[in-house]
């Protein structure tokens, strides 16, 4: 990271999971360490996200999910992130509630990183730092 | 008649001074405390010691009084669990509902004395299995329940005027009890038999768990007709759970759970009377849901805190002059964000100790959440050590034995205390905002301009920065154990249930009558738009094979959608 431009992120969750205070405290935690934050809040669909991610132009989509339908719906969000060809510039991450089992197949659709329940924010923070795809 | 008077305590001020310049200094100064300031997880600071102290100090007979009696800090029964143990009502909820049908026969097996339901997300936010939203979430995190249909598959053979029954649901609950009522009605079974409780608690919907439906008035429309009709019709039933769980879930303090739960009831109490009920009908059948975390005294004295200022409450601002309308009656469950992924089995201690907590609060009915639950929805074994866990607590720790056995303590009787003013300078805050229209208008507009969500929020994240700078240390989180022991066995989430589920919900719809379900569904949508009672019309499209989805759809029409803010 040479520039100085922090780096933006996207947040939502997909569906219709209502748990969102893990999302939430990850929002707050990354605008406290410089970067700039979108917050779409819940509900949302996967067209909504790389609809909004496109126009903002982002460098993370990170999505949170507590209701075990990631396979679905990452399915669905990696299909038009792929559709559109932003796979190679944005950085797409996960966190809730994901057994070990699913962290494997999430990845090899092209998740890039998963943050099970518990995880630290300082380890978010710095995985976004060392993985932007645009400013290596 | 506080414990000591002025005059006597004067030696005891002396005594604590000598203590501290003498014993208590030799000590530091030699060995320092482990940290400069002790806190609750609330993040309250705890003081060393907590000696008899005139101004903070109790006045028995006012403030604690005799269990069963006002103020009820000591307990809603003159027994408690001398009479009858907490009801054990573990939650269950998944896939179709003949797989949680199979669940419940388990439970009631293995020592559950009451059932409760967890149904799946699209039944939470009012949508069809075969709603394109509902994707991915059908039967996932509960059981899907489409129709009136569903709800009989849901409790065949399951003796509901007997078990009682909890319907963990909130804005689309008029929908769903309708469902139940019909069953009941086919079964046979009278509505005055039916006991048990649905959570419709629409205002926390908005900060808590966030599974609405509708915009906040007419949630809360719909609220108040279950209440309504609930009391004129079936009425052993508990028309409200008024519920903090989700709000602690969502990263509450405790003092600010305890204060928006209380606002959300005064609220509806409110609604109530507007309606033309008596807090005196009305107020016996309100019942209220906790969360209990990990601080052990602090969960303590906030449901002790509970009883007595709802109590005071009722009484008094409320003029209730029937006791049983001054009860805070609760169900508690050890909260499900306290369970920690790594070493998932130390969840167990973490279960029991949180259960002892409730059961020394005296609550009237305790989940245990399972210690697998950082992983995946709980698993058959892990239900079972959570009933476990509540038939060890009752029958061999003698904790049963008396009532309040940490009534007096000068530490309980404290924190007692400063929860409560706590929570109700929440009360006060949130009524300000109501210009003048009490907590109605208040909790309105603390949903409409973000300022439950924020304080929340705000607290989620100040407990997590304690956590990350190891301020509060977690085992599994921010202390690591070597070789921790993953979970035996987990839940496995059988794909073909939501199909299934889609399957036999299109079958119902080609079967049915579809104009009679929507004559039903216009004629719920008049009674919404005019503020009649929704319940008669909602039964009746139930019994037409209107699905929930069709049924929400029909109010959305007349209030419109909720989206969310997206504060943090």
């Amino acid at each position: 990271m040479d520039d100085l431009i922090p780096p933006k992120i996207l947040l939502a969750k997909l569906g219709l999971d209502g748990h969102d205070r893990g999302i939430k405290v990850i929002a707050k935690a990354l605008e406290h360490a410089g970067m700039e934050v979108i917050y779409m809040g819940m509900r949302v669909t996967p067209e909504q996200v790389v609809d909004k991610a496109q126009k903002e132009n982002v460098d993370v989509i990170g999505i949170s999910l507590l209701s075990g339908a990631h396979k679905t719906l990452m399915g669905k969000l990696m299909k038009v992130i792929n559709e559109r060809e932003m796979a190679g510039e944005t950085l797409v991450l996960l966190g809730g509630t994901v057994a070990d089992t699913d962290i494997d197949p999430l990845k090899e659709i092209g998740v890039d990183g998963v943050f099970p329940v518990g995880s630290s924010l300082k380890d978010i923070e710095s995985f976004i730092n060392e993985n932007l795809k645009r400013r290596e | 008649m506080t414990l000591h008077d002025e005059k006597s305590n004067d030696p005891l001020k002396e005594s604590e001074n000598k203590w501290k310049q003498n014993e208590l200094r030799d000590t530091l100064s030699k060995t320092p405390e482990s940290k400069e300031q002790f806190l609750s997880v609330s993040g309250r600071e705890i003081d060393r010691l907590y000696i008899p102290e005139p101004k903070k100090d109790f006045d028995y007979l006012n403030d604690l009084g005799f269990p069963g009696a006002f103020p009820f800090t000591r307990g809603v029964y003159p027994t408690m669990y001398r009479g009858r143990q907490w009801t054990r009502r573990q939650i269950a909820g998944f896939g179709t509902p003949s797989s949680t049908n199979e669940r419940y026969k388990y439970l009631l097996a293995h020592g559950q004395t009451g059932l409760s339901t967890d149904f799946d997300h699209p039944t939470l936010t009012g949508y069809d299995s075969l709603h394109p939203l509902s994707e991915g979430e059908v039967g996932r995190l509960g059981v899907a329940i489409d129709t009136n249909q569903d709800m009989s598959e849901l409790f065949d053979g399951i003796p509901i005027d007997q078990v009682s029954i909890s319907l963990t649901i909130n804005h689309p609950a008029i929908i769903l009890l309708s469902f139940l009522l019909n069953h009941a009605e086919k079964i046979g079974v009278s509505w005055e038999k039916l006991r048990g409780t649905v959570q419709n608690d629409s205002l926390k919907e908005f900060h808590g768990q966030k599974t609405f439906a509708l915009p906040p008035r007419g949630a809360y429309q719909m609220t108040m007709d279950v209440v309504e009709f609930c009391t004129k019709n079936v009425p052993n039933w508990n028309t409200i759970s008024i519920s903090g769980y989700h709000t602690r879930e969502a990263g509450s303090t405790a003092g600010q759970e305890l204060g928006f739960t209380l606002a959300q009831g005064m609220a509806y109490v409110e609604g109530g009377i507007e309606r033309g009920l008596s807090p005196d009908e009305f107020g016996p059948r309100l019942s209220f849901f906790f969360g209990v975390h990990m601080d052990f005294f602090e969960e303590i004295a906030k449901l002790r805190a509970a009883r007595r200022l709802w109590a005071k409450i009722m009484k008094e601002r409320f003029h209730a002059t029937d006791p049983r309308a001054m009860l805070c009656r609760f169900h508690c469950q050890t909260l499900g964000s306290t369970l920690i992924r790594e070493g998932a089995l130390n969840n167990l201690i973490r279960g029991s100790s949180q259960a002892l907590a409730a059961i020394l609060g005296g609550t009237q009915s305790l989940h245990v959440s399972g210690y697998d639950e950082a992983h995946e929805i709980p698993s058959e074994d892990a239900m079972r050590m959570s009933l476990n866990t509540q038939r060890i607590l009752g029958n061999e720790t003698g904790v049963v034995n008396t009532i309040d056995p940490l009534g007096g303590s000068f530490f309980i009787e404290q924190l007692t205390s400063q929860i409560e003013e706590e929570a109700w300078s929440y009360i006060e805050h949130i009524q300000s905002m109501g210009d003048g229209h009490g907590l109605q208008e208040g909790m309105f507009a603390a949903i409409e301009n973000g300022y439950i969500e924020r304080s929340i929020s705000e607290a989620a994240y100040e407990y997590q920065m304690r956590i990350e700078t190891g301020e509060y240390q977690v085992l599994g989180l921010n202390e690591r154990e070597e070789d921790s022991i993953f979970p035996p066995e987990l839940y496995e989430h059988d794909q073909e249930e939501e199909p299934r589920q889609i399957e036999r919900l299109q079958a119902i719809i080609e079967a049915r009558d579809s104009a009679k379900a929507n004559e039903a569904l216009a004629r719920l949508q008049k009674a919404a738009k005019e503020k009649q009672n929704s319940m008669p019309a909602i039964l009746e499209a139930a019994n037409a094979n209107a699905t929930e989805g069709e049924i929400m759809q029909a109010l959305r029409e007349v209030f419109g959608d909720h989206q969310d803010p997206g504060v943090f």
